[in-house]
């Protein structure tokens, strides 16, 4: 394939799962946006005004990065899981497997469909967060990066667990299981400075702790992490959890008999 | 140029089942090929290796002389495939389907849109294009399929039976349009069922069984290879004993009476009808209609796979006879 071809292959791809998803906004853009507004009604304004300020921060507008951040990771992680497990539920995988597509472009596609989610859900839960909150973005830069690079490695690991899953039961698992809990447990709602120091310490194994931190350094400009090691940790994953799903795809496994 | 060349093709599934034991295969570019065996002969999986969805254990295959282990994109760029099974979101538009499938193959969506205008019309499915996917009817996802196999405009066509539980009219719309395009220069490989349909329309044969090719020929070839068909009679009045139908003129012919107004005659190649006729009138029989009593094809291919079947050995004769044609070719 020439290089217009790929493009035109990418960009085909793209659309597909754009489409796919904004077509059915009721399910995919509007529930976080309400789920978010809860979270800010009931923990920020019934709960957190009886817990008062965290690391000199209203605790309103300590939780709304970790809230934005959760919304981003649900939504990438699950439109990529359940578009590319449909896709391979229906069979109509086959018809980027038997195209000359080159597997990275349809890895990059389904990723872009991903983060495309990640982007519209986020903002629209920036937005809802805007009404609740008075939040002056401390650095642009560091949030647009942390941003998008959580929605790519959280995209990447919904393919992945899309690659592996042979019923609808396997796409719940991880984030019902896994996802869930690492993200609650990242720091959302608290500073892990608050936790005895076993907690402490052993929070730092949680990869979701960095990426919320980093966010938050980005959002209002206080972290429990270093942010240039948080941001490594996210590349670093970005890059092994890519590596592996093209890896996965190439030996076509999940994929091809 | 062969549009498909396969040798010594074995595929073993992860759970041990051997689906190909050595399949050999080269198909001539402007082809109408069938490729014909019964349930799990190893078709599907052929098709499938050929097409990129199914991972091969060994062997080599080269379409239109890209091999398939060096040359995959270019491989797959020259196919279009037809599968056995509905593959499609059932949740897209008609229309989307086939810009999609045009994506996939680097044409840009513009140019993409003309084309499936195009095949839809010639499939008569334009009017369903904004319709989903999932509300066609079952011949008509058998033509979007056929739509969609074409939208990159393959130089060689796969059908893996793409007449199943399709009506009669729409599988003659069907032949005729793939017909149509073989003409136009497209290979076509088809798996069918329907030993009428390979007959009548594909000029070159290969049978499966069991995993290894047991005939690779042209149609005419193989047709010739049955040397006695057998034949129903509708007479115009009833018969009976009087008729004397085991008389000893008659002997050569081997005749049963199915009722008193049909007979089932076997005719050898070397035997006249007119002769068979003569002897009928001097008795007094009227022939008013006659049929083939099972299409000859389908003859052939019970009797290949039941030779295949009772005499191991003859697979390894039958393809070192074929390997043989296929050089001498």
């Amino acid at each position: 394939m020439s290089w217009s071809e790929k493009f035109n292959a990418l960009k085909t791809i793209i659309i597909k799962e754009y489409l796919r998803f904004i077509r059915i906004w009721i399910q995919t853009v509007l529930p976080p946006a309400i789920t978010t507004a809860l979270y800010f009604v009931i923990f920020g304004n019934l709960i957190g005004s009886q817990i008062g300020d965290i690391n000199g921060y209203k605790y309103m507008d300590y939780i709304v990065p970790g809230l934005i951040l959760m919304a981003v990771i649900t939504n990438s992680y699950g439109n990529v899981v359940s578009s590319f497990y449909s896709a391979k539920f229906q069979k109509s995988v086959e018809e980027l497997l038997v195209s000359p597509t080159p597997n990275y472009l349809i890895l990059i596609g389904y990723v872009a469909g991903g983060v495309a989610r990640g982007i519209i859900v986020g903002i629209v839960v920036t937005l809802v967060a805007m009404y609740f909150s008075d939040i002056q973005v401390h650095s642009y830069a560091v949030s647009l990066l942390v941003f998008t690079l959580t929605a790519t490695l959280f995209s990447i690991a919904g393919f992945i667990n899309a690659i592996y899953a042979n019923s609808f039961d396997d796409i719940s698992i991880i984030p019902t299981f896994v996802l869930t809990p690492l993200t609650y447990l990242g720091g959302i709602f608290y500073s892990i400075e608050m936790l005895p120091d076993f907690w402490q310490t052993l929070s730092l194994a949680n990869p979701i702790l960095y990426m919320i931190s980093s966010f938050r350094y980005g959002m209002i400009g206080t972290s429990d992490t270093d942010i240039t090691t948080a941001i490594m940790i996210i590349i670093g994953f970005t890059v092994v959890f890519f590596a592996y799903a093209m890896h996965l795809l190439n030996k076509g496994i999940g994929i091809r008999q | 140029m062969y549009a498909l060349e396969i040798k010594d093709l074995k595929k073993t599934y992860n759970n041990g089942t051997e689906a190909l034991k050595g399949v050999n295969l080269k198909v001539q570019e402007g082809d109408f090929f069938a490729l014909l065996g019964s349930n799990g002969a190893g078709k599907s999986t052929t098709i499938g290796i050929v097409s990129g969805l199914v991972n091969k254990s060994a062997g080599c295959v080269k379409i239109f002389d890209f091999d398939y282990d060096t040359h995959q994109a270019q491989a797959k760029s020259c196919i279009g495939l037809v599968p056995q099974e509905f593959n499609f979101n059932q949740f897209e538009r008609v229309i989307e389907i086939l810009v999609n499938q045009g994506g996939y193959y680097g044409i840009p969506r513009a140019q993409a849109y003309k084309r499936a205008e195009t095949y839809l019309k010639q499939l008569e499915l334009w009017d369903k294009r904004d319709d989903m996917a999932r509300e066609l009817s079952g011949g008509m996802k058998r033509r979007l399929m056929i739509a969609r196999a074409l939208i990159h405009e393959p130089k060689l066509l796969i059908l893996d039976e793409p007449t199943a539980g399709v009506d009669i009219e729409i599988r003659r719309t069907m032949w005729d349009f793939l017909t149509k395009i073989n003409k136009q220069g497209t290979t076509i490989i088809l798996t069918t069922h329907y030993l009428e349909e390979a007959e009548s329309l594909c000029k070159n044969i290969a049978i499966i069984d069991h995993g290894l090719t047991i005939e690779d020929t042209s149609m005419k070839a193989l047709l010739s290879q049955l040397n006695t068909e057998t034949f129903i009679l509708y007479l115009q009045s009833p018969i009976n004993e009087t008729h004397n139908l085991n008389s000893e003129d008659l002997s050569p012919f081997d005749i049963h009476m199915l009722d008193e107004n049909t007979l089932e005659i076997s005719i050898h190649e070397k035997m006249q009808f007119n002769h068979l006729f003569e002897l009928l009138t001097e008795k007094g029989i009227n022939v008013i209609s006659m049929r083939n009593k099972t299409n000859r094809l389908e003859q052939l291919f019970i009797c290949l796979v039941d030779k295949n079947r009772n005499n191991p050995d003859l697979v390894e004769t039958l393809q070192q006879t074929s390997q043989t044609e296929n050089l001498d070719g």
